[in-house]
């Protein structure tokens, strides 16, 4: 197989975690693998990178201080040689740059899996449809390069930070862009902090309607002080929710003892956002993808279950 | 402004329950319901919304069959002034490449300032949008929740990680990516629809969009989907069995045991 490189993010100067499952990704595909890290002053992630990889290409100019996705291709293209596969974490930003690299590359593109392997010029890789639903297997030829970008946890992340790796740094060239960066803005507080409840009551699309609304919060009442009602994105944007109380990757990570998943389906995004914590998923479909992750499942109508619950909570 | 907004037709997850066919190789196609991809409701929506305020209008653009003619009449329904319908034997099979490659063609036959599509579709690709800006050589944002209108550029902020909206100004002409919850797509009704069922939507084949039939449909495909299986589902969940009352009195045990009811 041919050069593997992977492109790793940074956050106020700290390296992502996800470059030590990167790291195993990319050793999955081939031999002679690479790290690229792109910003502005970056000396000490260059080094972070080069424990976890044995090869570390540093970009640093004031143009990438922001990870720009158009001027960070740019600079990708100038160093990554044609035929290479590169691998990014998907992740907002990977979202962002990694389809027009593989355009920029001619090089095969293949997003959000959940599997890799190397088979001479093929990657043989797993992704999922419909929401986890269903799984293919897709082959990838990557004969002409290919951008792959993975799902974190795929691969169990190497934390050996044994790599004493070396640091090289190139030119980024051309570093011109028709897109710039203004600023970070922050969400606003919301009224509730689900954060830092002790149990989640979490409602998912299967509430179906926003009067039913009503139901979880009644349930997480009577299930005593620690409990409050959290929701999946669609919730959020049918407004029906404040966005403070969204659990996910585009909304808060929450930590409770127990997330109780009332009619939402277990999609990565969502998912993403429980960091621990006992998860018991209640679904009228049988094969819904929660049922894999969840630690405890009931199949039943959540319109039906939530009020005879709150009814039992009630006698105790 | 005139805004192209691309429109995919695909099967509708809250109407259907997805099952394996009998080989055991593909999903089972016959009597799925179809719907419009739920991003691309909201890229209409942001565009009619920018065509409101400024004036111009708005097309909506499928690459599809003679079936996917419902998906534009619903968007035009919303208030897209044109549909166009890009259908060709040729363009079968296409995978994302294939659709942004048909797409550039259709861009190229008009005069937009904007282009839409949705952040991802069926098959959770998140890819047309992007790699449709790269063979146009135009600007893109992802995953936009947010469009201001400036003098020959936009501001647009982008939702990333932790609900944190990265703020952009982008030149145009321009390739967006929209984010669900950017806006509330518009209610369409049987009598939206019935109104713009004598529209006529033209067709172009892959000879009028100047579309090279190899570049595009299966011969361009370098990702290719072997078969589907169901996920094994590794430790999965213990599922609580029995009566209503039985499952709620194991439940109640259980919050107690991990600390959820005090
Ligand atoms: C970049 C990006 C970021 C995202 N960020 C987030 C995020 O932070 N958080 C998030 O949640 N999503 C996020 N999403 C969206 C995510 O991909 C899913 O679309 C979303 O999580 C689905 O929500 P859901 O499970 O409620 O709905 P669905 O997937 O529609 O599932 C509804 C479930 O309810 C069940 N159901 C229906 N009716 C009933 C009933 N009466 N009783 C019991 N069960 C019922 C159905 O069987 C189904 O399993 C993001 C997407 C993108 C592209
Ligand atoms: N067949 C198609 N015709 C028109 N637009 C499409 C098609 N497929 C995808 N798109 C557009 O690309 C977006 C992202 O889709 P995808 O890259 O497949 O996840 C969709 O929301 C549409 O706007």
């Amino acid at each position: 197989m041919a050069q593997v490189f992977a492109y790793l993010v940074h956050n106020d100067g700290v390296l992502d975690d996800s470059a030590m499952e990167l790291v195993v990704a990319a050793k999955a595909v081939g031999d002679d693998v690479t790290a690229i890290v792109t910003g502005s002053g970056i000396d000490a992630v260059a080094d972070a990178a080069a424990q976890i990889f044995p090869k570390v290409i540093k970009v640093d100019d004031a143009a990438l201080a922001y990870p720009n996705a158009e001027v960070v291709r740019k600079a990708l293209v100038t160093i990554i040689p044609k035929g290479s596969v590169v691998l990014f974490a998907n992740n907002t930003f990977a979202m962002d740059c990694a389809p027009g690299l593989s355009i920029k590359m001619d090089a095969a593109y293949v997003s959000d899996i959940i599997g890799l392997e190397a088979d001479g010029t093929t990657l043989k890789t797993i992704r999922q449809e419909f929401g986890g639903e269903v799984n293919t297997h897709v082959d990838v030829d990557a004969a002409d390069g290919a951008v792959v970008t993975l799902r974190p946890g795929t691969f169990a992340p190497d934390e050996s930070k044994a790599a004493g790796g070396s640091v090289e740094a190139a030119a980024a060239g051309d570093m011109s862009a028709k897109r710039t960066f203004i600023e970070i803005v922050e969400p606003e507080a919301g009224d509730v902090d689900i954060t830092k409840a002790d149990l989640l009551v979490s409602i998912g699309r299967g509430i179906e309607e926003e009067d039913n609304i009503e139901i979880a919060h009644e349930l997480a009442k009577a299930m005593g002080a620690g409990a409050e009602v959290s929701c999946s994105r669609p919730i959020v944007d049918a407004k029906w929710l404040e966005p403070s109380r969204q659990v996910g990757t585009s909304g808060c990570t929450v930590k409770p003892k127990v997330y109780m998943a009332c009619g939402i389906s277990g999609s990565f995004q969502h998912m993403g956002g429980i960091k621990g914590g006992f998860v018991i998923a209640i679904n009228k479909n049988e094969n819904a993808p929660i049922f894999q992750v969840a630690n405890v499942g009931i199949v039943a109508d959540i319109l039906e279950f939530i009020p005879e619950l709150t009814e039992a909570l009630g006698d105790l | 402004m005139e805004i192209l907004v691309c429109v995919k037709r695909v099967p509708d997850s809250a109407e259907n329950e997805i099952e394996m066919n009998a080989e055991g190789n593909d999903i089972e196609r016959d009597d799925l319901v179809f719907s419009v991809n739920e991003w691309d409701n909201y890229a209409v929506e942001e565009a009619i919304q920018i065509v409101d305020k400024v004036g111009g209008s708005v097309t909506v653009v499928t690459v599809g069959d003679d079936e996917s003619d419902e998906v534009l009449r619903r968007e035009m329904a919303m208030g897209a002034a044109k549909g166009i319908l890009l259908n060709d034997d040729a363009f079968e099979g296409s995978d994302a490449k294939g659709v942004a490659t048909i797409l550039k063609g259709c861009v190229a036959k008009g005069n937009y300032d904007l282009v839409l599509t949705g952040a991802q579709a069926d098959e959770g690709g998140a890819a047309v949008g992007g790699m449709l800006a790269a063979m146009l050589d135009y600007p893109y944002a992802s995953l936009v929740n947010k469009v201001e209108l400036g003098e020959g550029k936009l501001t647009v902020s982008r939702e990333i990680e932790g609900g944190n909206q990265e703020m952009n100004s982008i030149d145009l002409p321009c390739v967006l990516s929209i984010q669900t919850g950017i806006n509330e797509p518009r209610y369409v009704g049987i009598r939206g629809i019935r109104q713009v069922s004598g529209v006529e939507i033209p067709e172009l084949s892959a000879a009028d969009l100047g579309v090279d039939a190899a570049t595009v449909g299966e011969a361009g495909v370098k990702a290719k989907k072997v078969d589907y299986f169901v996920p094994e589902s590794g430790d999965g969940a213990e599922m609580l069995e029995g009566s209503d009352s039985e499952i709620i009195a194991k439940l109640i045990e259980i919050l107690k045991a991990n600390g959820g009811l005090q």
